[in-house]
């Protein structure tokens, strides 16, 4: 009796030290490939977009806002970014400016163009929808990889690419999320597909990547990007119409001056 | 009515040149690319209570145009504004005013810019009382609350160094406080003579005024210092035979503080003044907080709840009535495809129990329509405060507002 517990505990302590060297190989795994995405994304600089976004109720009704944004890569830390809204008419003009961080709080400023005011504004709300859309704020901001940890799952197929499954877990509390899984591209590691789950860890939504154009000859970009929300019904596309990498851009062009004549 | 002519000239000028490009959304990648849109706004506000003084309404109906026009070239870097603003209102004709909100050229160069003409210039964090914005003139026609602002004539430079933002301002020409006429409401009971305004200065209007500002951003802090000499935004008024009522606009130092510390869902915010007139020194401040609680039960939508204290040493001469009172708000943000808002809160005073509440809500009906309404009222009036007044005129307002 002595014999076969100990016997137990044994098999049961080898067992446990075999899954945590298979946990931390798939956590070694999972955070390579994010890595291996996040250099094959390096040193894009500074790139320009103009896009569409579609809003599609249960009732397939369909609402449209247009917006433009300018970019710029941060060595050291996340990017800076300026998005100018140009529909609906009641929004023209306003425009927001954030300053992502690779760890905690991004840096967020709202220009209210009807009275000139210039506001900080709590960027803590990650998990809330964009515009009406379904897409949340942590969706949209830049995809730092030190906001997650990760988890290598598999291989698997997603837009007919083979892909690294990769599970990660958003580092951030007032995240939306419990965890995402994202589908990397195995040539080139741009993401095909994510799927969200909330919070109770069951599926909430699943954005799909389409429509890629390579630029300078590097960096991959999506000019479609469809999010489906499976607990509402609701769908959001975001149509990129136009981009442009190397523009001319610095520091100045991210100050709140600058916001205040964004256009 | 000069200043009026004067506008409609000025508006008239930019537009007949943008009309002459022949587009409203002419573009040239090089060039220049110019905007032109309006905002049609009907505004229907009703009082609770009949009316206090003779001629005046219970119902009011009034009409807003703001036409506003954009002009850029060498890539941004130059740009003209103009923003005008066309108040038609059916009873008051006091109300029924056309202004130049901005009408100015400015150039950008890398962490320089200089602008000259007409502008608005905000200052400040707090949501209950803007003590450190002087710049601007208030538009007192607009609402009593006096959130709207004129256009200020001036030179203005803003040097953007790594160590913040620089702000120097030369406002060469004076603008008055206006109130509703005769035939509208919320306005004292007696008549003010804006012919013989009183001025401090013997340059009258024409008094040069100087401010300047630092302002910078340095993680959770946004942080800003300013200084202000010249003409008060704010009259005092004077009488001697207690009908006709002359306003008298001071001489003065202002030295402002701003800063709001972001942390998280939580927003600190808080203003300070120290003013100086030969005729007192004041020192005023207002401190409080926004908290968010954001994706409120998974639903999307936001609520914020505002504190915030205002003491000012004015005491009832303050023109806001702001002095020893506590601001309590609520933000409502839907966060739904019409952009469903809302805000409101109430004011009380502390020393003798003033209340006033105010709520306002919109919603987007389509692309280019937007429904508006506000409330705004008051409980007890103490007969020390300045509103006492026009304690009689609370009311609910519908607007519908067109973009084109």
């Amino acid at each position: 009796m002595k014999i076969k517990t100990r016997m137990i505990r044994k098999l049961s302590m080898l067992s446990a030290g075999l899954f945590m060297v298979l946990t931390s190989s798939a956590q070694n795994k999972g955070l390579e490939i994010a890595n291996k995405a996040e250099v094959a994304d390096n040193g894009w600089k500074s790139y320009s977009n103009t896009l569409t976004m579609t809003l599609t109720n249960r009732n397939g009704q369909q609402t449209t806002r247009q917006m433009h944004g300018y970019f710029m890569e941060v060595k050291g830390d996340g990017d800076k970014s300026m998005t100018i809204f140009d529909t609906p008419a009641d929004v023209k003009g306003t425009a927001s400016m954030t300053y992502t961080h690779k760890v905690g709080d991004d840096d967020q400023w709202l220009y209210l163009p009807s009275i000139k005011r210039v506001k900080r504004i709590s960027s803590s709300n990650k998990s809330g929808p964009f515009m009406g859309s379904e897409f949340a704020f942590e969706d949209l901001s830049s995809q730092e990889v030190e906001k997650f940890t990760y988890k290598y799952v598999g291989e698997g197929k997603a837009n007919g690419f083979d892909s690294y499954m990769v599970e990660r877990y958003p580092v951030s509390k007032s995240s939306g999320y419990k965890r995402n899984v994202v589908w990397f591209n195995k040539a080139n590691y741009r993401p095909e597909k994510i799927e969200f789950y909330d919070r109770k860890n069951s599926l909430l939504k699943t954005l799909t990547f389409s429509g890629y154009k390579q630029y300078l000859s590097k960096f991959w970009r999506a000019h479609k990007m469809e999010m489906v929300n499976h607990q509402n019904g609701k769908e959001t596309l975001l149509q990129f119409s136009k981009m442009e990498f190397g523009i001319a851009l610095t520091d100045d062009d991210f100050s709140q001056n600058a916001l205040k004549r964004a256009r | 009515m000069e200043f009026a002519r004067w506008c409609v000239i000025a508006l008239a000028l930019p537009a007949a040149w943008a009309a002459g490009l022949s587009a409203a959304h002419a573009q040239d990648d090089d060039g220049l690319k110019t905007e032109l849109r309006v905002q049609a706004r009907s505004d229907v506000r009703y009082f609770v209570e009949p009316p206090v003084y003779e001629k005046q309404h219970q119902v009011y109906f009034s009409q807003l145009f703001q036409p506003e026009l954009n002009m850029r070239w060498n890539g941004g870097k130059q740009l003209i504004q103009a923003t005008g603003f066309i108040r038609l209102d059916a009873y008051d004709p006091e109300r029924t005013h056309v202004d130049l909100r901005e009408l100015y050229y400015q150039a950008v160069f890398s962490k320089w810019e200089f602008s000259l003409g007409f502008k608005k210039i905000f200052w400040g964090v707090t949501e209950s009382n803007h003590l450190v914005d002087v710049i601007n003139q208030s538009d007192g026609l607009e609402g009593f609350d006096l959130e709207q602002k004129l256009g200020q004539p001036m030179a203005h430079v803003s040097f953007a160094p790594s160590w913040g933002t620089v702000d120097l301002f030369m406002m060469p020409l004076f603008r008055q406080m206006r109130f509703p006429g005769e035939n509208g409401r919320l306005r004292p009971p007696f008549l003010i003579d804006y012919d013989h305004t009183l001025y401090e200065s013997d340059a009258a209007q024409k008094h040069i005024d100087w401010a300047a500002r630092w302002s910078h951003s340095v993680g959770v802090f946004d942080i800003g210092l300013s200084h202000f000499y010249g003409t008060s935004r704010l009259p005092l008024f004077t009488t001697s035979d207690f009908v006709n009522f002359v306003p008298f606009y001071e001489l003065m130092h202002q030295s402002g503080l701003d800063l709001q510390v972001s942390t998280g869902p939580m927003l600190w915010k808080t203003e300070a003044i120290y003013r100086e007139s030969e005729r007192k020194i004041i020192r005023a401040v207002v401190a409080g907080g926004e908290y968010t609680f954001s994706n409120l039960f998974r639903s999307g939508a936001d609520l914020g709840l505002i504190l915030e204290y205002t003491y000012d040493d004015r005491g009832a001469e303050s023109i806001n009535g702001l002095n020893d009172d506590i601001f309590v708000g609520l933000r409502l943000a839907v966060n739904d495809v019409q952009s469903t808002d809302f805000l409101g809160g109430f004011i009380l005073d502390d020393t003798n129990g003033t209340l006033r509440y105010y709520a306002e809500a919109s919603r987007r009906l389509d692309q280019s329509l937007k429904i508006g309404l506000e409330v705004a009222g008051f409980g007890f009036v103490d007969p020390s405060e300045f509103l006492y007044l026009i304690r009689k005129d609370t009311y609910v307002q519908l607007s519908l507002t067109g973009y084109f």
